[in-house]
């Protein structure tokens, strides 16, 4: 059966609705008190073992589930390793199996392969399947600590102009932040270079219907000063160096004139606005060295904030048994 | 909007507000009866308790004029429930704003029942430091303990049936009088 909405999987945002998007928020202010105390620990998961399986090289998102695990007294497990590429199906199928014989109760699933974290959970019982990225289609915890960052700045997430520019063709970080904002109803502008944009993909892609009754406007534009003007927030995406053989740009150069984001920038369209980048930087390719370190980038604190949102999708997860 | 939450006309009054203001001022007393050191701190177990614990504290306040550290725990993380129970618990928040190493703790709850609560506000504190001494008030000791845990300043005992359910309803959460029901 097809699991994707229940509340026990966070498979991705698309399946999430706005009350437990909320929920999960709450949940995470309360665990960044906990990252505060001399004693970083509560007994809340001891007894239960989550499994880190990340397939595809990550250090961040690794990191902070683990310590989130850690923090919750749960036992942590990483396994890591690289997939085939030829051979995804069967390696998953084959790496299904093993996981549901040690009868962990949650897996954290990383993969290049889209949709795994669904494969997963089609396959399981019993077992909560959260997604750290998956492919092009959805990183929610990304998501989730983008939008914890944005509400602790601006003090609130609802009403906002959003922009994310760059690589969005590439970017699960920008589909669930997509995802995020339409659930929210905040206005979302997708803006950068026509390749890295299609407009076809886009419309066909991210409007799907989400669980909410009121979606925000979505929108895409190739022109910086249109898609910037008046936003509150600039989602800065990275340039995904190790794809440009493709050819998406002409060379990195040519997009960092048209489509770097600097402080000059920020402060002629939108004067107002913070600025969020998911790492990791390259700095003078999308985002100028000055902004990514000055007043209105949030990017450290994302960081910061990515334990605390990770120990609230576990907990709300796993606290209260499995439903069902 | 504005209208105040209102009490089930089914529900049994056992303590009036005249009584549990007598026993605010009582306890406040007593607790400041045995405050040798001048190491006391007020801790509000919520929901109900932080509004009672608050009442205690501004009472020492007034009667000492001088301050005494406030704070309030949210046991949900400390909950030895948390694994079995089917709901899906809300974080309400933790603030102990003050040094617990070494301090007298005052834990102020508004029903003491399983002592279950207790144990994990125990557990909580501890997280933050060494107190030199915890204790416990509690507005009502209704008993069926199933822990080693006595309350030090109780308001009232009030012998009840395992299966009664004992509501405490405070101004300070939207009804208009303070109450404790049998239901």
């Amino acid at each position: 059966m097809m699991t994707g909405c229940t509340l026990s999987n966070l498979l991705g945002i698309r399946y999430t609705s706005k009350e437990k998007f909320l929920e999960i928020l709450h949940n995470s202010t309360q665990f960044v008190e906990v990252n505060q105390r001399a004693i970083k620990k509560v007994p809340s998961l001891r007894g239960r073992s989550i499994i880190n399986l990340f397939l595809e090289p990550s250090t961040r998102t690794r990191v902070s589930f683990e310590l989130a695990g850690k923090r919750l007294s749960a036992d942590t497990i990483n396994i890591s390793g690289s997939e085939s590429s030829t051979k995804k199906g069967e390696t998953l199928l084959d790496t299904v199996k093993t996981i549901a014989a040690m009868a962990p109760d949650a897996v954290v699933i990383r993969s290049s392969a889209s949709g795994a974290p669904e494969f997963l959970a089609e396959r399981t019982d019993n077992i909560s399947i959260i997604n750290a990225g998956d492919g092009l289609n959805e990183h929610p915890t990304q998501a989730l600590l983008d939008c914890l960052s944005i509400k602790e700045r601006l003090g609130k997430l609802e009403g906002l102009k959003v922009a994310i520019v760059g690589d969005v063709y590439h970017s699960r970080v920008a589909r669930s932040n997509v995802m995020a904002h339409r659930l929210l109803g905040n206005e979302v502008r997708l803006v950068g270079p026509e390749t890295l944009v299609p407009s076809k993909l886009i419309s066909a892609d991210l409007l799907r219907p989400i669980t909410t009754d009121n979606p925000g406007r979505l929108t895409v534009h190739s022109c910086l000063e249109e898609g910037l003007s008046g936003v509150d927030v600039v989602m800065v995406l990275r340039m995904q160096l190790e794809r440009q053989s493709n050819f998406f740009v002409p060379s990195l150069e040519e997009y960092s004139k048209e489509y770097g984001i600097s402080e000059k920038v920020i402060s002629k369209y939108c004067p107002d606005a913070v600025v969020l980048h998911p790492g990791p930087i390259n700095r003078g390719v999308e985002i100028s060295s000055e902004l990514a370190y000055g007043s209105r980038s949030l990017i450290a604190r994302q960081v910061e904030l990515g334990v605390a949102v990770r120990m609230a999708v576990l907990f709300t997860l796993l606290a209260g048994g499995h439903e069902g | 909007m504005t209208d105040s939450k209102t009490i089930p006309s089914l529900w049994k009054l056992v303590v009036d507000p005249e009584t549990i203001s007598r026993c605010i001022s009582r306890i406040s007393y007593e607790i400041l009866e045995r405050d040798r050191d001048h190491n006391l701190a007020i801790v509000g177990i919520k929901t109900a308790g932080e509004h009672l614990a608050r009442r205690i504290h501004d009472r020492i306040e007034q009667l000492e004029n001088r301050k005494v550290p406030f704070g309030v725990i949210d046991i949900t993380l400390y909950r030895d429930d948390l694994l079995i129970s089917g709901t899906k618990p809300l974080l309400k928040g933790t603030d102990l704003p003050f040094e617990v190493s070494g301090s007298r703790i005052v834990l102020v709850d508004d029903v003491l029942f399983t002592g279950r609560t207790i144990r994990a506000a125990l557990d909580a504190i501890i997280d933050f430091g060494r107190p030199s001494r915890v204790e416990l008030a509690a507005l009502v000791d209704r008993g069926h303990k199933e822990l080693p845990i006595k309350a030090d300043y109780v308001g009232k005992n009030l012998p009840t049936q395992r299966k009664d359910s004992i509501k405490v309803r405070l101004k300070e959460m939207g009804f208009d009088d303070d109450g404790v029901y049998l239901v």
